[in-house]
């Protein structure tokens, strides 16, 4: 089996697991929901505050469900020695560390795409340009799925995991939510050209990323 | 489990006496900085008395910076198969603490002397930023050293965690240059660098750089030695433990090895 098929495979496991346990459309979407309620209670939703701030916020969202997905993505693995079975399955750690990652990045944009619509329309926002928009978020995505599940193997098995992630990850990954925002705000109000630095600096993130995460998996895989 | 201490690398990085000179040293450069510091250098013409601060966040600054690429060179050594040695683990561990202490106080004299001379405590300039951002990176790989584990098992972990946020501070510092020159041209920090030093000014640098320096080197070293008792003291828990238990005595609560 190539690589890809590999990784396939592992990706599909995942997806049919959590599509099985529907946990992200009845807990991490209405989540995120409630987060962009409380950011209007806390914030001034009549003097266009929120409308200014929407891109940070959207993006900060997306991080703490980001938190929530890498948990889980680890916790299938915890129970009835699933990692074990993993390590034994003979696939490659590159392409187990693909397919998590990319279960990930695919659960991380539906979660996206129905908080965009949450917040065109709770913040008023105005999507004026979406090629550099819809690229930017995927290489966003890309990028924090690549380094949240690095460190999800990276704390597997250790029982302060669940503080343990956050920590670590959230200053890995400031540059992306600077990127992810900055592209944002220049899709949306700006001028779409700004975005376009932004998003390929998100793009570099990625693949420097998805490069570490391919060569260093299988030996954390090992350990965990 | 009895560890096999050749196999765990030197108990120390040099030797006492070594050492000692070491802080012999650099207590006499904190010595001369001190009465460089306060009293030949004159005061700065604009900034007065505050100045003054730098002669120890510019050397703290540098020592952060050496002891966080000390960490990223050890953590590579560790990785490579050839050199694995639980020697470069500890100095890796020991400098990384050294590098957040020292960022950590960067960060608060930048802060002490921001606020008489530009009248806030912090501004969002890209150099600071980036350095509160290097802080919370190497904190918590500290906070990963911490887990307990099996000592292969936390060194290799620690390894790549190190390697990662080293690879990430350029993406970090570029991207927050970039953020905040976009939106305001000139940073506080430009005039500063290119004003002229007396004499007498960058004496004092630079002997606060020696002195910090000295500094490292002496902490490295009894930091390194601390790790090894740490690790021997961890390790005669254990066998007590199973002394315990083998002579069926009631368990006893001690420090976990494994997670």
């Amino acid at each position: 089996m190539s690589l890809v098929q590999e990784a396939a495979l592992v990706a599909g496991k995942d997806l049919r697991i959590e599509a099985r346990a529907k946990v992200i459309g009845q807990q991490i979407v209405p989540f995120g929901l409630i987060v962009l309620l409380l950011f209007a209670f806390a914030l001034d939703p009549d003097r266009g505050v929120l409308q200014r701030v929407a891109p940070g916020l959207f993006w900060i969202t997306v991080l703490l469900a980001a938190l929530l997905g890498i948990s889980r993505s680890f916790s299938l693995e915890a129970d009835n020695g699933a990692r074990d079975s993993l390590r034994m399955s003979g696939l490659d750690g590159a392409a187990i560390f693909l397919g998590k990652a990319g279960a990930l990045a695919v659960q991380l944009l539906v979660f996206e795409a129905l908080l965009t619509v949450g917040v065109v329309v709770l913040f008023d926002v105005r999507l004026a340009s979406l090629p550099p928009l819809i690229m930017g978020t995927v290489a966003a995505t890309v990028g924090i799925a690549a380094t949240g599940t690095l460190y999800g193997v990276l704390a597997a098995g250790i029982r302060a995991r669940e503080t343990l992630v956050p920590v670590l990850l959230l200053p890995v990954v400031a540059p992306v939510l600077l990127g992810a925002t900055r592209s944002w705000e220049s899709s949306i109000d700006g001028v779409p050209g700004d975005a376009w630095p932004w998003v390929a600096l998100l793009g570099v993130f990625a693949v420097l990323f998805v490069g570490i995460g391919m060569m260093a998996f299988d030996p954390l895989l090992e350990e965990a | 489990m009895s560890i096999d201490r050749a196999a765990l690398g030197g108990d120390r990085l040099m030797s006492p006496v070594l050492r000692r000179v070491f802080g012999v040293l650099a207590l006499l450069a904190m010595g001369a900085l001190t009465v460089i510091g306060l009293f030949v250098a004159p005061p700065d013409e604009v900034q007065g008395d505050a100045q003054r601060l730098m002669y120890i966040h510019v050397p703290a600054a540098w020592l952060a910076y050496l002891a966080f690429g000390v960490t990223a060179l050890a953590s590579g050594l560790y990785l490579w198969p050839r050199t694995r040695s639980l020697v470069w683990d500890r100095v890796a561990g020991a400098s990384a603490e050294l590098g957040v202490i020292f960022t950590g106080l960067t960060l608060l004299l930048g802060s002490l002397w921001g606020r008489p001379v530009w009248g806030v405590w912090w501004a969002w300039d890209a150099r600071l930023v980036t350095t509160a951002v290097l802080f919370f990176l190497y904190l918590g790989y500290l906070a990963l050293r911490q887990v307990p584990a099996a000592l292969d098992v936390r060194a290799k972990r620690c390894a790549i965690a190190a390697l990662i946020a080293f690879v990430d501070v350029p993406i970090v510092h570029f991207s927050v240059t970039w953020w905040r020159t976009l939106h305001q041209q000139a940073t506080v920090f430009n005039s500063e660098l290119d004003a002229q030093i007396h004499g007498t000014m960058a004496l004092a640098l630079w002997v606060g750089v020696l002195a910090f320096t000295l500094l490292y080197v002496y902490l490295l070293d009894l930091r390194y030695r601390l790790e090894v008792l740490e690790e021997d003291r961890e390790e005669r828990d254990l066998e007590a433990a199973i002394a315990d238990r083998v002579h069926g005595g009631p368990p006893r609560e001690t420090v976990g090895v494994n997670s």
